[in-house]
């Protein structure tokens, strides 16, 4: 601790870079993020950060500068509970996770550059594990100050910073570019060469297979500790390296080809298809009037597989009875929206860990890896997963193949459970606080705010407007199927925000009144697509023809590197029954037996995807991008993350 | 008189409650009613006073729903039907006349071959006059009668018995020409519908929204054709006409696909074409369309599907658009988005204040720029929207063409 306070105490004149609109010096505005919390918030991040509480709405990613590799990623060991000990003696990676993106070097010492040239010494200088860095670096290398100290603050809710001990939420950069760049690229080539030849070694000494390996050792390894237990057999070997300190994190290029999402399941692939039903647990019945468009895609008769799994739900032995209580709750559907069916499945991995006992004679780091490969895989039988729980997932299984071998069964089943913690409060809920921080400022009075279906980051946005005592008004435009506004529209009239509601076919009518649009997304994809519910793509066309800015609000950690072109090649379709009923209007039954047409079908997609042409801004933890922005997140959440 | 008067404003009670299905059926009604009012005129009445009863009854008929703008269309298409009748009856009675004069001088058998031309003449001029001469067009007559029956001065009973006849004549004619309106309204899709198999081809996907009479006649017109293609149907909320016409189109063998509307974006990717059945057409060549159409055309622009809107000329509207969503539109029940009562438990906010918290907007049409319009496929042929105006002038007379005051 004692080397970071002397780190703060030495930035003088903090400064927060703000690009683009930002209210001057707003009134510190009631912090839903600190009311949720009773304690004080700690005196450190107001001392250090002045101007913590303004915003800076438009956070530069920062131009891929080379100290990057000087980033040090704190390694997630029980190292770290040293230095924290009261309130959480397992937290992982905790600090690294929650400096979202914030970086700190040791301005008091020998200073950035002095340690670049010697990374070891820059981490030995500094009590082990001692350091937070990671995630965005924000430092606009282009601004041609001398000796720019940029600071930039993301307030951190209390709770989470007193829990992480005070995680460090300053960045210094020293710099003057000029001279220093130049070194650093030689640095960190000479860093990259060493980085490979220890990872041959690594490997070599371990003899390890496994298609993971590389992608973890690229950003593991270091040339001083190539130790590797060689008992260690692990598909994923980052144990080892995990427990080292990081010099670099640049990917090797050849380990990019592996970075490369793996492709999904094709449904019109038979002999897969035929593979993975005799492995499933849920026995699909194949729906009868298949959409030839969408063969690629799952389609199964809906409702016929609950009363068969229900009464199953006592004689399981594969699935835990958590998991397939939450399975089951995809399956019907009352279980929907992103955030909530990412926080549901996390939960349900705890409570299996938490009943979790390794069989003797196998390792728990590879067989929890399979135990909860083979629940996601029943989840996937359920309901195909969004991909922001293909993200919590693989986040899971990284944090579990992290795992130091040293712990004890219990120490490593506490050490998952409060990470699973962790990524749900800071991931999905402190980072709905920011986004809602962040999108406020963009509310002003006698707006019109449009939004569709039901998001519940944008819920959330409505209702502090509302508590802010701003005047507006919220549009809430819905669509068939499931009619989610409406949910929506009776939260937000019970709080007592002036509404108007109306269906999608009225959007080009009911723009002309409108001054922003407010949509939430499934996922936002590399290439800046949106990936959303059904419909965002038509609002966000009519709203670019209008004229109209769209702004998207969604988590960071449901950016995925995957692009699409279309919402055609990857898709999920609901039930068709829906489609021919409509809800509450019984005189339309004319498609009641559709399903005897041969010539009828009735596809009932669930997402769509927006081009990236009609989002004005999306509006993230990690501040408001533009779309182009997103393939930077991407990179920086996923250094930040898995590598 | 008073029978008519009866019906009329049965047809305006029936308007005004929007218990009429549709501008086609509407159309049809108001012909068949300006054909009785026409009928129930005194034989003895001349152009004018036929012209001054269709015009008070349209009168009350646009004012009774100024939104079904087929109403306007067909009085002004029935004015014109009289003009146009009384002009060239008056125009013969002229030629007629000046040929009578004539008659010592020249040759009788003259007579017919002058009098086809001239007539075919008058015929052509009305056709083809360019609009801003249409103003001459019932000055004239008039200055003829009067030049006819000062020629006649001197044998008054004959003149009256001659004019009486004429006017008959007018009325007879009249009600020929309604009587043909009726029948074109009655069997438009047809022409429509022939038109189909040269835009189809063979494995074309077609998207629809909602349903339309001339969309379902066009693509049954193509698959009786032996072109095998596919159909996607949005469903067109919140009236979901759209499963009515998957049922019918499946129904023909055709593969049909049903889609929520917000799926539109989704799909049109995969589609070839999009087929739309309209409200009205304005004179710009932009269309009044059910609700959602917008969007459809929209998403059709920015993936470079070409729209095509079926439409019959009784559709044809002479008001050029001002503010179209809004003045040219209709709001429907909200009850059709939300059941009443539902959300009376959670109102207690609103009722205090002066403005209540939740309101529900349910419009029924939507406004079509021409710019997102590829083709218009009428009864009278494939238009560019641009050449809309120019079939404007065709069907309605100039004088009518003035939005009229409704009565007070």
């Amino acid at each position: 601790m004692e080397p970071r306070r002397t780190s703060r105490a030495g930035v003088i004149d903090p400064k927060v870079r703000q690009v683009g609109f930002f209210t001057a010096t707003p009134p510190p505005p009631p912090d839903p993020t600190r009311s949720s919390s009773t304690s004080p918030p700690p005196p450190l991040i107001n001392d250090i950060s002045p101007s913590g509480n303004s915003l800076s709405p438009v956070m530069i990613p920062p131009p891929r500068h080379p100290s990057d590799s000087l980033v040090l990623r704190r390694p997630p060991s029980s190292l770290d509970s040293n230095f924290y000990p009261p309130p959480s003696p397992t937290t992982t990676a905790s600090a690294g996770d929650m400096s979202d993106d914030v970086i700190v070097s040791p301005p008091g010492k020998a200073g950035g550059r002095a340690n670049l040239k010697n990374p070891q010494s820059a981490a030995a200088s500094v009590p082990s594990g001692g350091f937070v860095t990671a995630g965005l670096v924000k430092v606009a290398s282009s601004v041609p100050a001398t000796g720019l100290t940029t600071v930039s603050v993301v307030n951190l809710p209390p709770g989470i910073s007193e829990k992480a001990g005070g995680a460090v939420s300053v960045e210094v950069q020293n710099e003057r570019p000029v001279s220093s760049k130049p070194l650093k690229e030689k640095t960190s080539k000479a860093e990259r060469r060493a980085l490979q030849e220890a990872q041959r070694a690594a490997k070599a000494a371990a003899k390890v297979e496994g298609s993971k390996t590389s992608i973890v050792a690229s950003s593991n390894a270091k040339p001083t500790k190539p130790a590797t237990p060689p008992s260690q057999k692990n598909d994923n070997v980052t144990i080892v390296a995990a427990s080292e300190k990081k010099g670099g994190d640049r990917p090797l290029e050849k380990d990019r080809k592996k970075d490369v999402p793996h492709p999904r399941m094709q449904y019109d692939d038979k002999s897969r298809v035929e593979k993975a039903k005799r492995r499933s647990v849920v026995k699909q019945t194949e729906a009868r009037n298949r959409v030839e468009l969408f063969r690629h895609l799952p389609q199964y008769e809906h409702g016929t597989q609950l009363p068969d799994l229900q009464s199953k739900f006592f004689e399981l032995d594969t699935v835990h009875p958590a998991v397939y209580k939450v399975g089951l709750r995809y399956l019907n559907g009352d279980l929907c929206g992103g955030n909530a069916r990412c926080i549901a499945m996390l939960q349900a991995f705890q409570e299996a860990i938490k009943d979790y006992s390794t069989p003797p004679e196998k390792t728990l780091t590879r067989d929890l890896t399979a135990k909860i490969s083979s629940y996601v895989s029943f989840f996937i039988e359920c309901r195909p997963l969004s991909i922001s729980m293909g993200n919590a997932i693989r986040f899971l299984k990284n944090q579990i193949a992290k795992l130091p071998i040293t712990l004890t069964e219990s120490e490593a089943k506490a050490t998952i459970q409060s990470d699973i913690d962790l990524f749900i409060n800071e991931k999905i809920i402190i980072a709905d606080k920011v986004i809602v921080k962040h999108a406020v400022t963009k509310i002003r009075d006698g707006d019109v705010l449009l939004t569709y279906g039901s998001s519940s980051a944008v819920e959330m946005i409505l209702l502090h407007a509302h508590e802010l005592g701003k005047q507006f008004r919220v549009v809430v435009v819905d669509s068939r199927p499931k009619l989610e506004g409406k949910l929506l529209l009776r939260r937000l009239v019970e709080k007592g925000v002036n509404c108007t509601y109306t269906h999608i076919n009225a959007i080009s009518y009911i723009l002309h009144e409108v001054t922003r649009v407010f949509l939430g997304a499934s996922s936002v994809l590399s290439n800046g697509t949106v990936y959303s519910r059904v419909g965002t793509a038509c609002i966000a066309m009519v709203a670019h023809a209008f004229r109209v800015p769209v702004l998207v609000c969604c988590e960071a950690y449901k950016f995925h590197e995957r692009v699409q072109l279309d919402s055609i090649c990857s898709n999920e379709l609901g039930n068709p029954n829906v489609i021919s009923k409509v809800s509450g209007r019984e005189d339309i039954n004319y498609l009641d037996g559709w399903a005897n047409s041969q010539n009828l079908q009735l596809p009932n997609l669930i997402y769509d995807a927006t081009p990236s042409d009609y989002v004005s801004m999306i509006i993230t933890d990690y501040g408001m991008v533009p779309p182009t922005s997103v393939p930077v997140i991407v990179r920086e959440y996923r250094r930040e993350h898995w590598m | 008189m008073p029978d008519i008067q009866v019906l009329v404003n049965d047809f305006v009670s029936k308007l005004r409650k929007r218990k009429t299905e549709g501008s086609d059926a509407t159309a049809r009604l108001t012909a068949e009613l300006l054909r009785s009012v026409i009928s129930q005129q005194p034989t003895t009445s001349g152009g004018a006073a036929l012209i001054e009863a269709v015009k008070s009854v349209g009168e009350q008929l646009i004012a009774a729903n100024p939104v079904e703008l087929a109403v306007g269309n067909i009085v002004r298409q029935v004015l014109h039907i009289i003009r146009k009748e009384d002009f060239s009856l008056v125009t013969n009675a002229v030629g007629g006349l000046k040929l009578s004069a004539e008659a010592n001088d020249k040759e009788i058998f003259k007579e017919e071959n002058e009098q086809n031309p001239s007539t075919a003449a008058v015929d052509g001029r009305c056709l083809l006059r360019p609009p801003l001469l249409h103003a001459l067009h019932d000055q004239l007559p008039y200055p003829a009668t009067a030049c006819q029956s000062s020629a006649l001065g001197g044998d008054s009973s004959e003149g009256k018995a001659e004019k009486s006849a004429r006017s008959w004549k007018l009325k007879h004619d009249v009600i020929k020409a309604v009587n043909e309106l009726i029948e074109d309204l009655n069997t438009c899709h047809e022409p429509i519908a022939e038109q189909a198999v040269e835009l189809i081809h063979h494995n074309e996907v077609i998207l629809t929204l909602g349903r339309s009479r001339f969309v379902l006649e066009f693509l049954k017109a193509a698959k009786e054709k032996k072109r095998s293609f596919h159909v996607f149907i949005a469903e067109g909320a919140p009236k979901y006409q759209g499963h009515v016409l998957a049922k019918e189109l499946s129904a023909k063998g055709l593969k049909t696909t049903v889609i929520t509307d917000s799926a539109v974006f989704a799909m049109i990717s995969r589609v070839n074409m999009v087929v739309l059945g309209v409200h009205a057409v304005m004179a710009n060549g932009g269309v009044i369309a059910p609700v959602g159409s917008n969007m459809v055309a929209l998403a059709a622009k920015k993936h470079a599907v070409p729209l095509v809107v079926v439409a019959a000329v009784h559709e044809l509207c002479s008001l050029f658009p001002q503010n179209p969503e809004v003045s040219l539109n209709e709001i429907g029940s909200p009850s059709e988005l939300l059941s009443f009562g539902e959300f009376s438990d959670s109102m207690d906010y609103g009722i205090g204040s002066s403005s209540p918290l939740l309101n529900v907007v349910n419009p029924v049409f939507d406004y079509v720029p021409p710019e997102l319009v590829s083709l218009f496929v009428t009864d009278a042929g494939a238009y560019n929207p641009s050449y809309i105006y120019q079939l404007i002038a065709d069907y309605y007379s100039p004088d009518d063409l003035t939005p009229q005051k409704p009565a007070s």
